[in-house]
């Protein structure tokens, strides 16, 4: 058999100096090893010759995501349009409530920049759909955010202790998965007007945590069983050391992908309740709004409609091929991917 | 002799099950000194690794429930400590080795920071460099190649083996004067036993801890163990030195059971077991619980109505709980004859 180390090392002759060294480094250490040196010796020099590279589950699971074409184009996609909302105010040619009477009901032309036409004010749709990018980008991110949160909490609080705790949790989950969203939202933003983004998000916060919280629940259930979280336990780590440092991560997979996933969905219910005129207060524009006003021109102006309603789609689409790659990417026990 | 490290009184752990109360653990007592391995021996389900599992308090309370009894460890009751205390000597004091070494390492941590973290839950002084050269340290100990790099890795580029010497590098990384190996090498194939046998006895040279191994295979107390304590059906049968428990063991299902070890010097047709069937733990048979697979109960009627007690035989330190183990006086084991034989 011809030697691994010898071939691997001969065309890089700073090699054998660094395996030498790393063997004199033991030796110096050998009086408290009596098990093992020779192996010890060995394998650092295999290990030196082949250079195998250490690599992270972050590693792993960023090479799988890698793997997965759609995932991707939809990532750089949906990368794009966040930046686009993002930097709205650098970026669109009109602020959002400016009007141009001369310029009104253009359809879709390079000139003057109206990419996504105008309306029959002479509002520029381009920054209009821009502007209502970035409040449902700021409503988006802040209810995944938050519902993240609560439903991490008490999803853990409830797998963990189990007993009561988690028997009173759960039947509060219930008690609001039972709810009809839309209705109650509805009812909500009847009573207590439009607001400010921050405000729906919080409301549509307030809803949304349920779905995490029984899948971390789930999760806490199976790793509480688990040889390594019994072996913290005996080591002497306290509850909320064994929750943070040894669940909490073991579970990151299903949280990123719900929380990519809620921001689809809130996105939706966003647009939902702005179409509804439940949603962000005017004149603050939000896609679902920007459809609503010109449910009216569908026939005649159909691009007022359909640029909204195109990016809405395109957003949700793209978050949701992301959550799919990620979903793949972070679940270990799956080697190979769907075409 | 030295204070023992270890002293366990009568200890009596039940749990509810539905169809019925088990009597996991029912009066077990034994001591371990310092330096000493104390073998544990036994069949599944005799109460050895719920014993030590229940003095830890890592029994799941409910469905078990510790009726009875005492564990003074260096003058502390442990079954009396509030979680707090119980928690701090957990890991400092008292340390643990599992079984499954391909579950008990946490999959998203590199076994250094594992190791680091075993420390730093006992004593938060230390930063990150000390924390990082004392793991670098102690996997070198074990025997884990490499050590300065295989530090920074993960679970999954460890095989099994190497995964046993990072869990034991994690129990002596805070220098216990307890270990406990519940079952260390069943998990492993047997030529690794044998490297982390090895391992085990440096680790306690290094830490001068008193071990306790439990296991229910023979070979390794053989190989490991100074005394021998023998359970079954959650009580203790039998504790003695190594050498009398397998020479001259004064209990009938000891007896029985190193009688059942096939030798490879005997031409031998078939094993000898116990004959019957170990008893369901929710019905113990009244009196001696081995009564119904006993050679020597004879009908006789105390085995059947009077517990046994632990007495001792000859010398303080050889115990055995059979009324009518004076029967088995002139016994010997085959191990016994062997040598005699040679």
């Amino acid at each position: 058999m011809t030697d691994p180390n010898l071939s691997a090392s001969q065309p890089l002759p700073q090699k054998p100096k660094k395996t030498e060294s790393s063997i004199s480094q033991r030796e110096k250490s050998e009086g408290a090893d009596p098990v093992g040196t020779q192996a010890a010796e060995l394998s650092t020099v295999y290990e030196e010759g082949l250079e195998v590279k250490a690599r992270s589950q972050w590693q792993l699971a960023f090479g799988r995501f890698l793997r997965h074409k759609l995932a991707v184009a939809s990532l750089i996609l949906l990368l794009l349009i966040f930046a686009a909302g993002i930097f709205a105010g650098q970026i669109a040619p009109y602020s959002f409530r400016e009007q141009v009477p001369l310029d009104a009901r253009l359809a879709p032309t390079l000139e003057g920049q109206h990419y996504f036409g105008t309306d029959v004010l002479g509002r520029d749709y381009f920054s209009r759909t821009l502007f209502g990018i970035q409040t449902s980008i700021r409503v988006a991110l802040l209810v995944a955010l938050l519902s993240t949160l609560i439903g991490t909490v008490i999803g853990s609080i409830s797998g963990y202790f189990g007993g009561w705790i988690d028997n009173l949790l759960m039947r509060f989950v219930d008690l609001i998965l039972t709810l009809p969203i839309l209705a109650v939202l509805l009812v909500i933003a009847a009573l207590a007007g439009q607001g400010s983004p921050t405000r729906v998000a919080i409301i549509l916060a307030l809803f949304f945590w349920t779905t995490l919280a029984r899948i971390i629940r789930g999760n806490f259930l199976s790793l509480r069983e688990k040889e390594y979280v019994e072996a913290a336990k005996a080591s002497g780590a306290s509850d909320m050391r064994i929750i943070f440092r040894h669940m909490l991560p073991n579970s990151f997979g299903p949280i990123i992908v719900n929380a990519t996933l809620i921001v689809a969905t809130a996105i939706l219910v966003e647009a939902t309740l702005s179409f509804l005129g439940f949603g962000v207060q005017p004149p603050t524009p939000a896609l679902g709004k920007l459809i609503d006003d010109n449910r009216g021109f569908m026939s005649s102006l159909p691009w007022l409609v359909i640029a909204p309603g195109a990016t809405i789609v395109a957003m949700v689409l793209c978050i949701n091929f992301v959550g799919d790659g990620l979903r793949d990417a972070l679940d270990p026990t799956q080697r190979r991917l769907r075409a | 002799m030295p204070e023992p490290v270890l002293s366990i009184r009568d200890l009596v752990v039940d749990f509810g099950t539905e169809d019925g109360v088990v009597h996991a653990v029912d009066g077990v007592s034994y001591d371990i000194h310092p330096g000493e391995t104390l073998g544990v021996v036994g069949e599944s389900g005799s109460g050895k690794s719920v014993t030590v599992m229940s003095i830890l308090g890592l029994i799941p309370q409910p469905p078990g429930r510790i009726v009875r009894g005492e564990a003074f460890f260096k003058g502390v009751d442990l079954l009396k400590v509030n979680k707090r205390e119980l928690r701090e000597i957990r890991g400092k004091d008292i340390a643990m080795i599992f079984q499954d070494p391909m579950t008990s390492l946490n999959p998203v941590f590199t076994v250094g920071d594992q190791i680091a973290e075993a420390m730093e839950v006992h004593d938060s002084s230390l930063n990150d460099d000390r924390l990082r050269a004392k793991a670098i340290e102690l996997l070198e100990l074990v025997g884990v190649p490499n050590a300065q790099r295989r530090v920074d890795q993960y679970p999954h580029e460890y095989s099994g083996g190497m995964r046993q010497r990072a869990m034991i590098a994690m129990s002596i990384a805070n220098q216990p004067s307890l270990l406990i190996a519940d079952e260390p090498t069943t998990a492993l194939d047997v030529t690794i036993q044998a490297q982390i046998l090895e391992v085990m006895k440096t680790a306690q040279r290094e830490t001068n801890a008193a071990t306790i191994m439990i296991t229910h295979d023979l070979g390794i107390i053989a190989e490991m163990a100074d005394r021998v304590v023998v359970m079954y059906a959650g009580h203790v049968v039998e504790v003695g030195d190594v050498g009398t428990i397998f020479h001259r063991p004064r209990h009938p299902y000891t007896l029985g059971l190193m009688n059942s070890l096939p030798r490879l010097e005997v031409d031998e047709r078939w094993l000898k077991p116990i004959p019957g069937q170990p008893p369901s733990m929710i019905n113990l048979p009244p009196g001696c619980p081995f009564h119904p697979r006993c050679e020597l109960f004879q009908g006789r009627e105390a085995c059947r109505t009077e517990r046994p007690p632990l007495d001792p035989i000859e010398s303080q330190h050889h115990r055995a709980a059979c009324h009518f183990k004076h029967e088995l006086k002139n016994e010997t084991s085959k191990f016994a004859q062997e040598g005699a034989a040679s």
